[in-house]
């Protein structure tokens, strides 16, 4: 190979060597076990460096083998389509921020910074909470983090959870606590409304519980309306108290700061990122004014200060929390996040504002319940619990759900998540129009009238 | 001479403050006929305190923002242990093919991802000498805790007690903290005089409370562990598994492979080896690799081939989930293009080009005043840590002072003060991409400082002064009476309702 645009010093190799003094790259490698070099090329790619164009027609050849929709799908499970505004890729694509690294040297990162600083703050009026960490990496993993947070302040092995707690969350936090050991006991919900059974919840939560966690909006959709006796259980017996959210409902109901709630968790993505087919997304992690709770948070945290000067400056803060100065102390192994989805979070906030913000929340709650009314109106479905909902909601059909989502699929239709034999969680978003889901429906009928 | 913009730049919220209604994009709103009604025990009490502003006014605060930062598209950034080498741009055509794709999507429409998938988990296993990749691993730190869990659930699996994870001294701090994470008890192994693990010590430690060994190789110093089939050897011989923290992989990728070398389990970080860009410090994409019989412990989904369709699969003991989905596809599909863009032949060239990139620069820094090198006469692979000792004796200059140098001549600094078991650490990693005209500079810089700190330490004592600002005061940001980690903290501050952070 005599040249590659990537490898700029390809022809200079024996100049280099000359200069390092050796015959050639192999006296570099003369430490390495003649038994374990490789001996031939590798079998990777496509046999030949590929042209930019080249590339370019390999990913049109992949994308034209997925299936195209007609229009965004109506799925969630905590992650939902949003539209993603223009000045919003426009910024993370400065390269200044997205070939930039970790800002361990704060003078020459402050716009990192800042933008950073401000994402944590925007989160925090938000969230009424203090203290928000720069990311981790999804709400799935940040509710892991909160959980080993908990065992690490109490040392209690018990994790009260409700059943109506979104299910790849959960697998990821079973998975992430299996080293501690820590066991995880669910709250069953109350059929008729989908919400926590409180009596239950009051029972279950005892001297041994180390956190309990709420999901508001639950798996459902439903707004959780206990809350506060939940809190109080929890803080009867010491528990910490963990709730996780969708920050776009923020706009509307009342923020974990609000209960007084340890650690908030939710997922970044509702704010302005693609769906990626599963990340990069954003996970938002925060707690209250409590050194009890700060000094054991996961993740980076930017604070402000000032320069020699006195000039207001930005920087890393609390970092002996982190893993590369207090090792297997550390308050987690996390090193690298999702900054720049943070970034992209301060942006979308800041474009909508707070009438933007309230507006669009109104939006999603409006055509949300326009759907699920629509689908009921006409005989189609029934909604599952009785409860108010927020972007998504639960539907039971009249029947079988394979028949309706396979029937869609065909239109080019993508329905909701199925839950059980006639039920699903459908998502509606700002990015659904009217004349979508009128015609969603529709579709539904034709299915459900011939059947 | 560089310098870097300096806007004063208001924060967003003070941009704000007129109570003026302004918004920066249209919200679409349908004629629906639908009240918004929250049940009035869960309505949102306190109006929002978010700022309000233009869309000029929001593109330009953070366009002046990035302009106070520093990318590799700018410089240099010599980051010992984070491989920050150039971000091919046509990786940015990429993130289309994913963009509007939901995760929990079937199979049979996104067969296009999933077959990039494929691609990607067979590649990534040729290229360590695995059997089999799985992409669910966000990040390196998040790849390690799970091969700590799948050699956990291999000794359960087994019935096998063992409650000790290895480690070298010279590792990153995320394998402790991996390690610690998922309950194992971390016991370190030190360096002999040569930088590399010592195997007498190692042979004394070893024994049937063993879970495994995580190293690198080449190690944080840069050295190839050359021992490290007798690593692999004494480690098996007890039952216990070699992990391979892949954070150093682009030091001899091409050229061996860590399956060849005795590793049982592999990470992969994607933002490192393979260009995805760093973002600010993410997001970054990974893969965890296994061989033989690891791979049924592997975390699901990982794609399989069946006549033609692409299916998820859970391998036969998967320890479960790391990520709620499919891990960040968005950038596992940055690096296909980076593999597709190199091919075979390129690839082939990583380990040497890089290698010979550190080897240059220590040729050129070799008997400079001021710095020393551990093991001067072995050849070094993807990095080299030099101490800046002799220069702190003599002349009260720190590697952190001649970070901050390096800063006003336009370079990103090295990473300082790591691996610890060296003083006044400056871990230089140059990557295989940076021109020799660029590594000729950074070597003329670094040498000036050196030079600079003997005739005047003050001056560089002093630096930066061509940044956006100065030194920062760290102990105001750390303190309990004056830390600020928001704007809310400083609003509530000034109004006397919160006090000191306790």
């Amino acid at each position: 190979m005599d040249y590659h645009p990537w490898l700029p010093n390809l022809d200079y190799e024996k100049e280099m060597l000359s200069e390092i003094g050796v015959k050639s790259i192999d006296d570099l490698f003369k430490d390495v076990p003649e038994e374990i070099k490789l001996k031939r090329l590798l079998n990777i790619g496509y046999s030949k460096p590929l042209s930019e164009y080249e590339i370019y027609l390999r990913l049109l050849e992949l994308e034209g083998k997925n299936t195209k929709l007609k229009m965004p799908p109506f799925l969630g499970g905590g992650v939902c389509p949003h539209y993603v505004p223009e000045s919003v890729k426009f910024v993370i694509s400065r390269s200044e921020f997205y070939t930039s690294y970790t800002p361990y040297q704060p003078e020459i990162s402050q716009g990192l910074l800042q933008a950073l600083f401000e994402y944590q703050s925007l989160m925090a009026d938000l969230l009424e909470m203090e203290v928000v960490n720069s990311s981790m990496y999804e709400w799935g993993s940040a509710l892991a983090e909160a959980v080993l947070m908990a065992y690490r302040i109490n040392g209690r092995k018990k994790v009260v959870i409700p059943a109506s707690t979104n299910p790849y969350h959960k697998k990821v936090l079973e998975n992430w606590t299996y080293g501690k050991e820590l066991k995880i006991k669910e709250i069953p919900y109350n059929n008729e409304e989908g919400r926590i059974n409180l009596d239950i919840a009051e029972k279950e939560i005892d001297d041994g519980t180390a956190a309990v966690y709420i999901q508001q909006p639950n798996f459902f959709g439903i707004f959780e309306t206990d809350i506060e006796e939940i809190v109080d259980f929890a803080k009867k017996k010491g528990a910490v108290t963990i709730m996780g959210t969708n920050p776009l409902s923020l706009a509307l109901i009342k923020p974990p700061g609000e209960y007084g709630i340890d650690i908030a968790v939710g997922e970044g993505q509702e704010l302005g990122l693609p769906l990626n087919f599963g990340g990069p997304y954003m996970g938002i992690f925060a707690t209250r004014w409590d050194g009890k709770l700060v000094k054991q948070m996961p993740g980076r945290l930017v604070g402000l200060t000032v320069d020699s000067e006195g000039k207001r400056g930005y920087t890393l803060i609390l970092q002996t929390r982190e893993q590369f100065t207090r090792r297997e102390k550390a308050t987690s192994n996390i090193t690298t996040n999702e900054a720049l989805m943070a970034v992209a979070n301060a942006v979308y906030i800041s474009l909508l504002g707070k009438s933007g913000l309230k507006k669009l929340a109104e939006e999603i709650y409006k055509r949300s319940h326009y759907a699920l009314y629509e689908f009921e109106k006409k005989g189609l479905g029934k909604r599952k619990f009785n409860s108010d909902f927020f972007e998504e909601f639960t539907i039971g059909f009249p029947i079988s759900y394979d028949k309706i989502y396979e029937n869609l699929k065909v239109k080019g239709i993508y329905g909701g998540l199925k839950i059980s034999d006639k039920d699903a969680i459908f998502c509606v978003t700002e990015v659904h129009t009217k004349h979508m889901i009128d015609e969603m429906i529709e579709e539904v009928r034709k299915i459900v009238e011939t059947s | 001479m560089w310098k870097q913009a300096n806007w004063e730049e208001p924060l967003i919220h003070e941009l704000s403050r007129n109570g003026k209604r302004k918004q920066g994009t249209i919200i679409p709103e349908e004629d629906i006929d639908v009240k918004v009604d929250i049940p009035d025990k869960i309505k949102r009490k306190n109006e929002l305190e978010i700022p309000e502003l233009s869309e000029l006014e929001v593109v330009r605060h953070y366009i002046r923002l990035s302009q106070q930062n520093f990318g590799v598209d700018l410089g240099m950034m010599p980051l010992g242990s984070c491989t920050m080498k150039y971000n091919p741009k046509v990786e940015e055509l990429a993130g289309r093919l994913v963009e509007n794709y939901h995760p929990l999507q079937d199979e049979d429409t996104v067969q296009g991802i999933l077959e990039m998938m494929y691609e990607m988990q067979k590649w990534l296993a040729e290229m360590t000498g695995m059997d089999e990749c799985s992409l669910q691993i966000p990040a390196g730190a998040a790849g390690e805790l799970t091969g700590v869990l799948m050699i956990k659930r291999y000794h359960e699996s087994k019935n096998r007690e063992r409650d000790e994870m290895l480690v070298a001294d010279t590792a990153h701090g995320t394998n402790p903290a991996s390690a610690a994470m998922s309950g194992y008890k971390v016991i370190y192994i030190k360096s002999n005089q040569e930088g590399l693990v010592d195997i007498d010590i190692l042979k004394e430690i070893v024994s049937s409370k063993t879970a495994g060994f995580m190293l690198t190789n080449p190690n944080t110093l840069g050295l190839f562990e050359e021992n490290i089939l007798e690593i692999s050897k004494i480690i098996h011989s007890v039952d216990g598994l070699l992990y391979y923290d892949g954070a150093n992989l682009n030091g001899i990728l091409g050229v061996a492979r860590p399956g060849d070398m005795g590793f049982d389990i592999v990470h992969i970080n994607l933002h490192k080896t393979f260009a995805v860009p760093h973002g600010g410090g993410g997001p970054g994409a990974g893969a965890i690799c296994a061989k033989g019989e690891l791979k049924d412990y592997l975390p699901y989904p990982v794609v399989n081939k069946e006549s033609d369709k692409y299916i998820f699969k859970t391998p036969e003991k998967s320890i479960g989930k790391i990520s709620s989905f499919h891990g960040n596809i968005g950038n596992v599909i940055r690096a296909y293009t980076y593999i597709l863009g190199l091919g075979p032949q390129g690839i082939s060239q990583i380990g040497k080009m890089s290698t010979l990139a550190t080897n240059y620069l220590i040729s050129k820094l070799k008997g400079v005043k001021g710095l020393e090198l551990l093991a001067y006469n072995r050849p070094r692979k993807h990095e080299v840590v030099f101490s800046a000792k002799p220069l702190l004796n003599e002349k009260g200059v720190t590697a952190f002072d001649i970070a901050k140098a390096l800063l006003d001549r336009g370079f990103y600094a090295p990473t300082i003060y790591f691996p610890g078991i060296i003083e006044e650490a400056l871990m230089i990693e140059p990557t295989e991409t940076e021109p020799k005209e660029t590594l000729d500079k950074f070597i003329e810089a670094l040498k000036e400082i050196l030079e600079e700190s003997y005739e005047n330490p003050a001056k560089i004592q002093q630096t930066p002064q061509n940044t956006a600002v100065k030194r920062l005061d760290q102990v105001k940001a750390n303190h309990p009476t004056t830390i600020t980690p928001s704007y809310r903290v400083l609003r509530l501050r000034e109004k006397g309702i919160i006090k000191i952070l306790k």
